[in-house]
């Protein structure tokens, strides 16, 4: 009997370690890919990250471009986004989440929310068109880019902010009410401290989802080749995904590199965008240690 | 001696499923109350009707009266949230908010509108709960670097300093050791000249230890209720003594 336990229990481990194995090849291949990827694009564009390429208008000499206009025009795009989006997002989490109470209204709000979420971004991008540009009257404008970049991350951080709400323990919830605190002050003293981190994450991670976002701006009319800076909310505009796309398809090897050192400095950016979500987070977390 | 709270004919119901069955009962104003019983019996649910915490849990169907200083606390011109804030609550597991202990205590203080001056407030609840003395030097570090009975403690500070006429303790002890259950009933039984205490409890010699009078309840409803000495020698009801001596439970 014994030894029929012990045979059974080598199988056991012999199981163990495959499953081990399969796992770590799982992440071996995605870390490879990755890094294949990036060691492609910086072999391209390395040598064109320069302080020129940087501070460079377009230019169809492929020496002399520059990114400085889809940069500058991304930051205002997502900044903007973010300053539309944050406040608004959170409030209707909020909402949902303390005031909306089980009707079938808001269930079906909320099952909508979620099916928002996955929408495709093109359609959002043609929504933007006829809502925003022709609707409104705000052109191909920086405006008109962020308010269809809003309904596109608002779903996903309505999402992410309930999720970070519901994760404030109950027990702190129900102290505060009982020290006789109204909802509102529940919310605010004690429910969103203890969340901001969570919801500042989820924030930041759908606002760099949108700066890699083409399709609904080429519809909305981001421009392929402009020459100025934005300078206010209904000027012009163009994004770091759609010149690195410009560049990428035409046919002069040496734009194919300025494409590449394009991905680097959308990449760079992204990194960013997520170092200070994690940053955000740790710093919360530290501060809300349970 | 007054009576804080009357029970009356009072019902409470999760969905379809009936948890308190018709509970009448008189709660003495300044006295120890403690509520025994085995799990499941509702005398947490029978607490959490005093000071309408249930208004927070969605499902729950409340029939009858609980007055309180005379007033039915469920009639429709009564404000929960005051209701909250004369009575107060210490919950089963300590619940401090992250923030520093002195924030912990000026909490209730500062979203009522406190005017006064909070550090001698602060302090004189810290020395009623008889945390002062181990915090004065770190009053702006994390309460979560607290002991489980120093946060339990400091939970019990944060309820006196909205000066609450009642505080309502749901099995306060229960997460503690020894020596913080010992401290806490000290407490207990200082604060009873000053507030009328309610004690769940299913520790029947803590009940003995600090409870005037007791209650004890069997699937809902209330069997027995009388003076703690009496009832513990000479119980009237068959199911209180079979609990008692530990038959069930």
């Amino acid at each position: 009997m014994t030894g029929e336990w012990q045979r059974r229990r080598r199988a056991r481990q012999r199981l163990d370690r495959i499953f081990a194995a399969v796992f770590l090849l799982a992440i071996a291949l995605s870390l490879l890919t990755l890094a294949v990827l990036f060691w492609d694009v910086v072999r391209d564009g390395a040598r064109w990250l320069r302080w020129e390429f940087l501070t460079g208008y377009p230019s169809r000499i492929p020496e002399r471009a520059g990114i400085l206009v889809p940069l500058v025009g991304s930051l205002w795009v997502i900044g903007l986004t973010a300053l539309l989006a944050l406040p608004l997002g959170v409030a209707a989490a909020i909402y949902l989440e303390f005031y909306a109470g089980d009707s079938w209204l808001s269930r079906l709000i909320e099952a909508n929310i979620a099916n928002l979420a996955g929408v495709p971004s093109i359609v959002y991008g043609l929504l933007g068109l006829a809502v925003f540009v022709r609707g409104l009257h705000l052109g191909r404008s920086v405006l008109a880019a962020a308010l269809t970049m809003t309904l596109l991350v608002l779903p996903v951080i309505i999402v992410a902010t309930r999720e970070a709400l519901r994760a404030v323990p109950l027990s702190l919830i129900h102290g505060a009410y009982a020290l006789g605190a109204t909802r509102w002050q529940v919310i605010r003293t004690v429910v969103l401290p203890t969340a901001a981190g969570s919801i500042m994450t989820g924030v930041i991670l759908a606002i760099s989802r949108a700066l890699g976002e083409t399709a609904p701006l080429i519809t909305v009319g981001a421009w392929a080749f402009i020459t100025y800076l934005p300078r206010h909310p209904l000027d012009g505009f163009s994004v770091l995904p759609i010149q690195i796309f410009n560049w990428a398809a035409r046919p002069k090897p040496a734009f194919q590199q300025l494409a590449a050192a394009g991905i680097i400095v959308l990449l760079a950016v992204l990194l960013s965008l997520n170092a200070v979500a994690i940053w955000l987070r740790n710093k919360y977390q530290k501060k809300a240690e349970w | 001696m007054g009576v804080a709270f009357q029970i009356r004919n009072l019902n409470v119901y999760y969905g379809q499923h009936q948890v308190l069955y018709d509970v009448n009962m008189d709660i003495r104003e300044r006295a120890v109350t403690a509520i025994i019983g085995p799990s499941g019996c509702g005398k947490s649910t029978l607490l959490r009707c005093l000071n309408r915490m249930h208004d927070l849990q969605p499902g729950v169907r409340i029939t009858g009266e609980v007055r309180f200083k005379g007033k039915n606390i469920y009639d429709d011109d009564v404000d929960p949230m005051e209701i909250r804030y004369r009575i107060g609550m210490v919950f089963q597991k300590p619940n401090p908010f992250p923030k520093s202990i002195f924030e912990n205590v000026a909490f209730g203080p500062r979203i009522n509108g406190y005017r006064g001056n909070l550090n001698e407030l602060v302090e004189r609840c810290l020395r009623q709960a008889a945390l002062w003395d181990e915090v004065k030097d770190r009053l702006h570090k994390s309460a979560l670097s607290l002991s489980g009975g120093q946060q339990q403690r400091l939970c019990l500070a944060r309820a006196l300093a909205v000066e609450p006429e009642v505080i309502l303790m749901d099995e306060p002890a229960s997460a503690l050791d020894p020596i913080s259950t010992a401290k806490l009933e000290d407490l207990i039984l200082e604060l009873k000249s000053r507030y009328t205490i309610v004690l769940v409890t299913h520790n029947m010699q803590q009940a003995g230890r600090v409870a005037d009078e007791t209650a004890f309840f069997l699937n809902g409803r209330l069997i027995e209720m009388g003076p703690t000495r009496q009832m513990f020698a000479n119980p009237r009801e068959k199911k209180t003594e079979e609990y008692l001596t530990g038959r069930f439970g």
